[in-house]
């Protein structure tokens, strides 16, 4: 371990930054955001998760990663996102290590920097981060050892990288690999949700045709136009004619902070009712991040009904997770072993 | 350090700003006092000489806010290593605000500071007193006690006075007292422990905003009671396009206000924090271009009184944490002349004027005799080899607080000697 004061990068960070979830030959060595990552690295991401969907309903595990340890490192609690890591881990035949922070180590004062370093004593090989700060997982990149690799499983309002693939798997599987043509609205709290930045990014890296988001100006940060969507303030004119509407969880806090008067107010203008669904296509599909607040941003009938694809999308999180953990630990051989199991199916 | 009773400066070119000078000529000390410019006083016999032949004598600087953080975050700095450090970058006097370790919210704890300062021999170091007593805006502090320990101004540093009543009532007793109050314009509701400006850089990369209007509110809201109440006062640390615009209506409706900017607001925007380089995490943030060009244009109109370095060390660890998880603030000092300097190269400001923002202004809003080199005047004198040219690198820095994004910038013009009362405190 190096005593971290007299190391001189931990002074210069912040230099390019993007570039660190690359490694030297252009493979993936971290997942911390989309920005900055090409169309290429993203249907890979796709293809190799395409091949695992495979394993999921057949073979149900493979030795690509044996031997491996994996840390779930959540300093925020996560059920869904946790239980697929580790269901994804679990399959690729990796050691799982579970560490609730919230509840341990932070509590005791001990510092982001300090946790690290223990964990990196006991030999690990990835760490998979969810922490109530943005900019947390390309920290702790930054300062783990070279051999670790990092996954962003979610910071502060900043990323959730493998949460906006599989939604981008869930879009190629229902309406085809080719995002030109699609018209797709992302609803509801955009301000706080890391999800939205990076299902905008990932729309945009893969050419979507029409992205947009609906809400009122308190849920919009300022000059989110420059990240490449158009903005509405009117649900129904903002789904109009979408192939794939998202909502997004409106966490109950945001009463609290005077950015909306009431939830009854707030499903009135943007809960997404069967009704309102009639503006978007026919043949649209309906997505939510999860966990779903059910009668306040969305209808319980539009949720179970037959244009859902959330609980698809749950599924999904498995094989696009197993491709991510697989592409940066083992660089291109997720894709190559697996090829046989894409066949099979 | 070298004393000496007598000491000759020679050759020199010699910029006074306050004296609407700038001549080659020779300046004479006796005692820690000018004693001459140009013509040699009676029973003048050096023990010392300095020839400054192709260097620029300029008034030592006096720097407007800087955090020495003693006492009470002696691991951050300490007013021994932040004066040598002052020296070294030809500051000769620093002016520190009340929030520290205990407050400077009475007399005992600005003796404690001149003792130390005076202990230590390096720069000459004045004191805010706090506006409000622990700062906490809700009882007036004893100002005239304050005023009577040394204090050369009063503020309630980063902790905004919510109540608008305790606020008009401090700035009237401050009044009473011929007190200037220095105000760090932050509406706390509305800056909502933000960490970065609210544009497309917090959008992208998630981090809670600070808008504006955090600014802007507070000063107009500032402006209304000062006009009412006819204080003297001075805004720190400027951020935004706007705030420059109320400052300069203000003095032209006839208002007794001052302002400055902090040497990093006028070469670091928003972008610099690119992805996530806590180094740029400042409150107030860093704006954007158009905010930039503004506190340029203000300095080079006067809009903007002076440039100070907004100093604020910090030990590596507070640095080691995720954006919005660290502390705010640059380890600045060391920066304050090249910044100035690297105005003039870039053809934004004259060279008396960046030499007048970090000197004679400054000294004239605490109202101190410094930053001139007039005769009778304190002997503070920053001599600069104007054509050395150097890298800032992290080894070089003299401070306890290595935190700075200027790492690796290169800078035109390095101090030579640092004088103060008189005596050779730094030569390079």
């Amino acid at each position: 371990m190096v005593n971290k004061a007299t190391r001189p990068t931990d002074l210069l960070i912040g230099q390019d930054l993007w570039n660190i979830q690359l490694d030297a030959n252009g493979k993936l060595k971290h997942f911390l955001t989309i920005e900055g990552l090409g169309t290429n690295i993203l249907n890979q991401i796709l293809d190799t998760a395409e091949s695992f969907a495979g394993v999921n309903e057949s073979v149900k595990k493979v030795p690509l990663l044996r031997g491996k340890t994996i840390v779930n490192l959540f300093f925020e609690a996560s059920t869904r996102t946790r239980t697929t890591f580790e269901l994804a881990a679990k399959r690729l035949s990796a050691d799982v290590l579970n560490i609730n922070i919230s509840t341990s180590a932070t509590s005791k004062g001990e510092s982001l920097l300090d946790t690290l370093r223990n964990l990196e004593a006991m030999q690990c090989d990835m760490f998979i981060v969810r922490h109530a700060n943005s900019g947390s997982a390309h920290f702790i990149a930054n300062h783990a050892a070279p051999h670790i690799s990092v996954l962003n499983a979610g910071d502060g309002r900043h990323a959730h990288p493998t949460q906006a693939m599989l939604d981008m798997f869930t879009i190629r599987r229902n309406k085809g690999a080719d995002f030109g043509g699609l018209r797709v609205a992302i609803v509801g709290d955009i301000l706080h949700s890391r999800v939205a930045r990076s299902q905008i990014h990932a729309l945009n890296t893969l050419n979507t045709g029409d992205v947009r988001v609906v809400a009122p100006r308190t849920l919009l940060p300022k000059d989110i136009e420059q990240m490449g969507v158009s903005v509405f303030h009117d649900l129904e004119e903002g789904i109009k004619d979408a192939d794939v509407v998202i909502m997004l969880r409106l966490q109950k806090e945001r009463m609290q902070g005077a950015l909306l008067p009431s939830e009854q107010e707030y499903f009135q203008l943007y809960g997404l009712t069967e009704e309102r669904l009639q503006s978007a296509k026919p043949d649209a599909i309906v997505m939510h991040p999860g966990p779903i607040n059910r009668g306040v941003e969305i209808d319980s009938s539009v949720a179970d009904g037959n244009r859902s694809v959330i609980l698809n999308q749950v599924t999904y999180g498995i094989a696009v997770r197993m491709a991510v953990m697989s592409m940066t630990l083992s660089g291109s051989i997720g894709n190559k072993n697996t090829s046989d199991d894409k066949e099979d199916k | 350090m070298t004393s000496s009773n007598q000491l000759l400066i020679k050759n020199g070119r010699v910029i006074d700003p306050a004296n609407q000078l700038d001549t080659v000529t020779d300046l004479y000390i006796s005692n820690g006092i000018i004693t001459g410019l140009g013509e040699q006083p009676e029973n003048f016999h050096p023990e010392q000489t300095i020839d400054a032949s192709n260097h620029w004598v300029i008034p030592g600087l006096v720097d407007l806010s800087a955090r020495l953080r003693e006492p009470g975050l002696e691991h951050k700095g300490t007013i021994t290593s932040e004066t040598i450090a002052a020296t070294t970058a030809g500051i000769t006097t620093l002016c520190v605000p009340p929030d520290t370790e205990p407050v400077i919210d009475e007399p005992a704890v600005v003796e404690l500071i001149h003792r130390k300062v005076e202990n230590a021999g390096h720069a000459n170091v004045v004191a805010l007193g706090a506006l409000t007593a622990r700062l906490k805006g809700e009882h007036l502090s004893e100002m005239a006690a304050l005023k009577g320990a040394g204090c050369v101004g009063l503020s309630n540093g980063k902790n905004t006075i919510k109540n608008t009543l305790v606020m008009r009532r401090a700035m009237e007793y401050a009044a009473t007292h011929d007190i200037t109050v220095f105000i760090e314009a932050n509406d706390q509701y509305l800056s909502d422990n933000g960490c970065a400006h609210d544009g497309p850089v917090a959008t992208r990369l998630g981090l809670p905003a600070i808008p504006y209007a955090a600014e802007t509110a507070a000063i107009a809201q500032q402006l209304e009671l000062i006009a009412e109440t006819e204080v003297r006062a001075h805004f720190s640390h400027l951020s935004c396009a706007r705030s420059v615009e109320m400052i300069s209506q203000a003095k032209a409706a006839g208002l007794n206000v001052s302002a400055d900017v902090a040497a990093h607001q006028l070469f670091l925007t928003e972008m610099d924090i690119n992805s996530f380089n806590a180094q740029c995490h400042v409150i107030p943030p860093l704006r954007n271009q158009r905010d930039m060009e503004a506190l340029r244009r203000g300095i080079a109109t006067g809009a903007i009184n002076a440039i100070c370095s907004d100093h604020q060390p910090h030990e590596i660890d507070a640095k080691l944490a995720p954006f919005p998880a660290t502390e705010p603030g640059i380890s600045a000092l060391e920066t304050l002349l090249p910044l100035s300097l690297r105005l003039v190269e870039e053809h934004q400001i004259d060279l008396t004027t960046a030499i007048n923002c970090v000197s004679n202004e400054p000294a004239r809003i605490l109202g101190i005799d410094a930053g001139n080199l007039s005769i009778n005047s304190n002997a503070d004198i920053c001599i600069i080899n104007p054509d050395a040219e150097w890298t800032l690198e992290l080894d070089n820095i003299q401070s306890k607080g290595k935190n700075t994004p200027f790492i690796g910038w290169g800078f035109r013009g390095k101090v030579q000697y640092t004088i103060v009362n008189g005596d050779i405190v730094y030569s390079g």
